[in-house]
């Protein structure tokens, strides 16, 4: 029995320990990522698993974020007699917040898990151990383009959904809540910079890494059983979700 | 005990300057404070199959791993290809991997590609090949396992006899110098089990390969054996054909070589006393 302060050391080191360990791997990861660019093939293939087969559900999910903030953005207006101000409220929030950090927890949940549960099992199956017996680097050849997949993907994913969500938007507030179409647009133009829209894409390139590299870090770490490859899968997505809330917060106060 | 190394040599065996191509000497490994080898030594002989034997848990893949330098022994020294593996750095170590090639006892294939690119993936990651040369490469060596139409096939659709052959195949796609076989009999049926046999045999012969077969099917791999070692308790308890350990005198040898439940070493896993156990009320919760 070592009572509680010896538990909260014994837990301390064992943070610290995973996170030097993180920070080593993270090294090697962005290290050997300008050499895996010489391959698009493997990058692609993997733009199309983490990106594309995303698609779907981003796009079902920015569709609905927006029409409830059309709702909820027109009910707040109205109370100021400015429901025109939609497009610009909505087109801000997007941009700036909701965007990037909704498809990072949505990333985190659909691609990262798969990130993390296929290499998990690769461990857990012998692959990487296969490879490393056939001279082939692991790292190099099935970390990395991973990597960088999902570094490529959430920024596009980020777009797409801001995109599908201002339709939502415009659907409810403009087609179904009788907004006027012109002022609405307009008045979005107008008040919407290139600084929140690299904003936007500065977050989600940032949310991207990190989300990529938990979920690489956590699979190709993962104890080679089923129950180690199943909570990988789950520290993917809880580590995901509050380090890109941490980081949305770090980022929001050096942007503002 | 004997601890003298193996001679006997396999057909074929191509002249070299060292006739041994992995020599282990004193080798202690332990793993979470467990030993694992203590004072292991062992002769693999160029052109040779060798067979290791012994009890599960002996440490037979961990041997298998330190050949490859995926693990470095705690003491002794592990010379394969007269280069010792502890020393090399890791292009080095890489450029003595190509030389080897391993079958893992799952099979290890890639599941994301099919068996024809498991097989071409060694030749895409390592040589800059015309297309052709990489289809009729891939084909031969898939038609030698006598899996050529299922080039196709994912590895989810394989039985586990043929998922070990296309692994087999790729193992062999380099042209190595070693082929190490981790298990290569376990869960077969009989028919998939003598196809491996023989495979491991003449595969040995026809390409001037050595073989090492991690098992402890000891019937199958007395058939094609050259040479064998028994391990137990961390060292090696005996070592030569199959016909002189049939003859040992070790009672550790008898048992393991006759497939006796119980001997020297015991059957159960060390544990309290059985009747005290069943009486004693302090576990139930």
């Amino acid at each position: 029995m070592r009572g509680l302060p010896g538990e909260l050391i014994a837990s301390l080191g064992g943070f610290l320990e995973r996170l030097g360990a993180m920070t080593r791997f993270s090294g090697q990861v962005l290290w050997q990522s300008p050499a895996a660019l010489l391959r698009p093939r493997l990058v692609v293939e993997q733009v199309y698993k983490s990106g594309a087969l995303s698609l779907v559900i981003i796009m079902t999910c920015g569709l609905f974020v927006g029409m409830v903030l059309g709702l909820q953005g027109h009910d707040l207006l109205q109370r100021f007699g400015s429901e025109e101000a939609l497009g610009t409220g909505a087109a801000l929030s997007l941009l700036k917040e909701l965007g990037p950090v909704v498809t990072a927890l949505l990333f985190a949940g659909r691609a990262g898990t798969a990130l993390a549960s296929e290499l998990g099992l690769m461990r857990a199956t012998d692959q990487l151990s296969a490879m490393e017996v056939m001279a082939v680097d692991p790292m190099r050849r099935v970390v990395v383009p991973r990597f960088l997949g999902g570094v490529i993907s959430m920024p596009l994913l980020t777009a797409v959904f801001i995109a599908v969500a201002l339709f939502g938007v415009q659907l409810v507030g403009v087609q179904i809540l009788g907004v006027d179409q012109g002022q609405f647009w307009s008045q979005m133009r107008g008040a919407v910079e290139l600084g929140d829209v690299n904003e936007g894409l500065i977050k989600g390139v940032v949310f991207g890494v990190a989300c990529s590299l938990i979920a690489v870090f956590e699979g190709y770490n993962a104890q080679p059983t089923a129950e180690g490859v199943g909570r990988a899968t789950t520290r993917t997505v809880v580590i995901s979700a509050v380090v890109t809330l941490v980081l949305d917060y770090i980022l929001t106060a050096l942007m503002l | 005990m004997s601890h003298s190394h193996p001679t006997a040599d396999g057909a074929g065996t191509p002249v070299a300057a060292d006739p041994n191509l992995a020599v282990l000497t004193g080798v202690d490994y332990s793993i979470g404070g467990k030993a694992i080898f203590r004072g292991l030594d062992i002769v693999i002989r160029r052109g040779a199959v060798t067979a290791i034997m012994g009890p599960s848990g002996t440490g037979k893949t961990t041997l298998l791993r330190l050949i490859t330098g995926q693990l470095r022994s705690d003491a002794g020294s592990v010379v394969v290809d007269s280069r010792d593996v502890a020393r090399l750095d890791r292009r080095e170590l890489y450029a003595l991997r190509r030389k080897i090639g391993m079958l893992f006892q799952n099979g290890a294939l890639l599941t994301d590609l099919d068996v024809f690119e498991n097989v071409a993936f060694p030749l895409r990651e390592h040589a800059r090949l015309p297309e052709r040369l990489v289809r009729n490469l891939v084909l031969t060596k898939l038609h030698a396992v006598g899996l050529r139409g299922a080039a196709r096939l994912m590895p989810q659709q394989l039985s586990g006899g043929m998922g070990r052959r296309v692994a087999l195949a790729r193992a062999i796609v380099m042209d190595p110098e070693i082929l190490l076989y981790d298990e290569p009999f376990a869960g077969l049926d009989p028919i998939s089990m003598g196809v491996v046999m023989r495979l491991i045999r003449s595969l040995n012969d026809a390409l001037g390969i050595s073989s090492v077969v991690v098992t402890h099917d000891v019937r199958e791999i007395s058939q094609i054996a050259d040479a064998s070692y028994i391990l137990s308790d961390g060292r090696v308890v005996a070592s030569g054909t199959p016909t002189e350990l049939r003859e040992h005198p070790s009672p550790v040898v008898h048992q393991f070589m006759e497939g006796l439940a119980d001997g020297p070493v015991s059957f159960h896993y060390p544990a309290p006393d059985y009747r005290r156990q069943l009486l004693d009320r302090s576990e139930v919760a």
